[in-house]
């Protein structure tokens, strides 16, 4: 009997021992920044990428109003990859086709009075409605960018909200500290909502200094055929040619527009506007003569 | 018809002494307080994230008390030896087995409407508006679902062993055609035969229980549905309710009581 509760009381000790060593090497394992500090990402543990993307999917969903498709439909993958709440812009304007097609039966006929159908988007304010699972989404997988970047915009944008929109980007550059596009969101929330244009033109810099580390070493065209992001690159210097401009300063946005014209994917109208500017400093100059 | 009722009233009473129902009332409550307490972007009119939470939360309990009500009344009076005293009286197996099935029915329906006054309470606290056609319609397609499950249940009842087994099945039934039940005629159409015409007669064939499900309807503020949709919906639950009773009572009416 005594040995059965000898072996027991070890048995504690060895286990207690084990979890008091373990502990400090775990905690020194997991930065503080990983999902996994998180009480959500730590229930889901690996499986948290799938319930980001998840979430972030119902954020689409709730864009439409509950109308989406099914995972049984062959329009998901589509209406997925198009993710309109991404790319609210390019969903204007145009009349979408639905994803439902004829009804192949009565019942399919019959249970389209009971749920919604038709192509609708979340208009003004009620576009905070799918900021929870934007929220959501970059608790579990902090690490996409995308993430933040479409939640600061509808934040701006829908609901004015400059200064919900900046934390929120801060978080995404705490989990993301060299990302050129959260430093170039930044950089339009000081210029665009704050007007503090020499905090915006250091942000823009920063953003170029990123991109120049992240793009630079990557071929024009790598093997699974993915560009430099060019597009980015333009956007930053435009932001820091915006800048400039309104400082005042037109002789330095046009040598960021010579830069610009040597990445551009259409160099030609950069330099309509290289020599717009040109001819406008000129006549400043001409005038001050 | 005073015999059924007299036999759905003993199950009401039934369902408020059990704590079941103030079980998971309690628990929807706490859970959904605590999802209208979370702060998003110090926004505080978001709702339909609060409402699709507690709408589910209102579907999970109202499943549960609804299938494990109706999967107890017959096995428990078998065990309890009660329903021999009971049939000794001037009733008759189909009038014990449909008095049961009212019974369950109502007492789901009376869950359900406390359970539907928190949600519109929720809502208007955020909206500050109440949709009452779209929760009544709402409420009224959902009881005509839970009364599908419940004779689905009842039929279980009498024709599984166990009440632990019957719960299940209904249960899993229940959960995969409310998911997967309006789409098998499309899964069907990527398949080879015989499989896509079996499939297409098992779509043909169950319950389509995703009809009655307005959850996206009332989360998202579309409008109402059209009146005679829900009657037309009201006539074809009342016609599979009809159908899972009258089985049941024909495999009650022979089975062996001891």
């Amino acid at each position: 009997m005594w040995r059965g509760r000898l072996i027991l009381i070890l048995l504690l000790v060895f286990c207690f021992g084990l979890a008091a060593w373990l502990q400090p090497r775990y905690d020194e394992s997991s930065k503080k920044d990983e999902p996994s500090s998180s009480m959500l990402g730590t229930l889901l543990g690996d499986g948290r990428q799938m319930v980001a993307d998840y979430f972030y999917v119902q954020a689409d969903v709730y864009f439409h109003s509950g109308y989406y498709p099914s995972i049984f439909d062959q329009a998901r993958k589509q209406e997925e990859s198009d993710s309109d709440v991404s790319h609210p812009e390019e969903g204007n304007g145009q009349e979408e086709k639905g994803f439902m097609g004829e009804p192949l039966d009565w019942i399919d006929r019959f249970s389209r009075h009971f749920r919604p159908s038709r192509h609708t988007h979340l208009q003004g304010e009620t576009v905070q409605e799918m900021l929870p699972w934007m929220k959501l989404s970059a608790e579990l997988d902090p690490q996409r960018v995308q993430t933040y970047i479409v939640s600061a915009y509808w934040l701006r944008a829908g609901l004015a909200k400059s200064a919900e929109a900046e934390d929120f980007i801060r978080d995404g550059l705490r989990a993301n500290p060299h990302s050129p596009d959260l430093l170039f969101v930044l950089g339009q929330i000081y210029l665009e909502d704050r007007k503090d244009l020499p905090r915006a033109k250091n942000l823009y810099l920063a953003a170029l200094r990123c991109w120049h580390e992240t793009e630079d070493p990557k071929p024009e065209k790598s093997d699974t055929g993915e560009f430099r992001d060019y597009l980015l690159l333009e956007r930053i210097l435009g932001g820091v040619i915006k800048d400039e401009m309104a400082a005042g300063h037109p002789d330095k946005a046009l040598e960021y527009m010579k830069t610009l014209k040597a990445n551009a994917a259409h160099p030609e109208g950069v330099q309509k506007q290289i020599d717009a500017l040109q001819a406008k400093i000129n006549a400043g100059a001409g005038q001050t003569k | 018809m005073n015999k059924i009722f007299a036999v759905a009233g003993v199950v009401i009473r039934e369902l408020y002494r059990r704590k079941d129902f103030y079980v998971l009332f309690f628990l929807t409550v706490l859970i959904t307080v605590l999802m209208w307490s979370m702060n998003f972007f110090h926004d505080d009119h978001i709702i339909r994230f609060i409402k699709e939470f507690c709408l589910m939360l209102v579907w999970i309990s109202s499943l549960v008390i609804a299938i494990t009500t109706a999967a107890r009344q017959i096995p428990f009076e078998r065990e309890s030896r009660t329903i021999f005293p009971l049939l000794a009286k001037p009733i008759s197996r189909w009038q014990v087995l449909v008095g049961k099935f009212v019974g369950c029915w109502l007492a789901t329906g009376v869950a359900l409407l406390v359970f539907y006054i928190f949600f519109g309470l929720v809502s208007a606290s955020r909206e500050h508006s109440l949709q009452f056609d779209s929760y009544f319609q709402a409420l009224w397609m959902h009881w005509q679902l839970l009364g599908i499950v419940v004779a689905m249940t009842m039929l279980g009842s009498v024709a599984l062993s166990a009440p632990s087994a019957n719960m299940t099945f209904v249960f899993v039934i229940t959960l995969a055609i409310l998911t997967m039940g309006g789409f098998l005629h499309k899964l069907a159409q990527s398949m080879s035969e015989p499989a896509a015409s079996l499939l297409t007669a098992v779509y043909f064939i169950i319950p389509h229980l995703e009809l009655f499900n307005l959850s996206t309807l009332i989360t998202h503020d579309w409008p109402v549905s059209n009146w005679l949709d829900v009657l037309a919906a009201t006539l074809y639950g009342l016609a599979y309710m009809a159908f899972f009773l009258l089985a049941a009572c024909m495999v009650f009416r022979r089975k062996a009581l001891n």
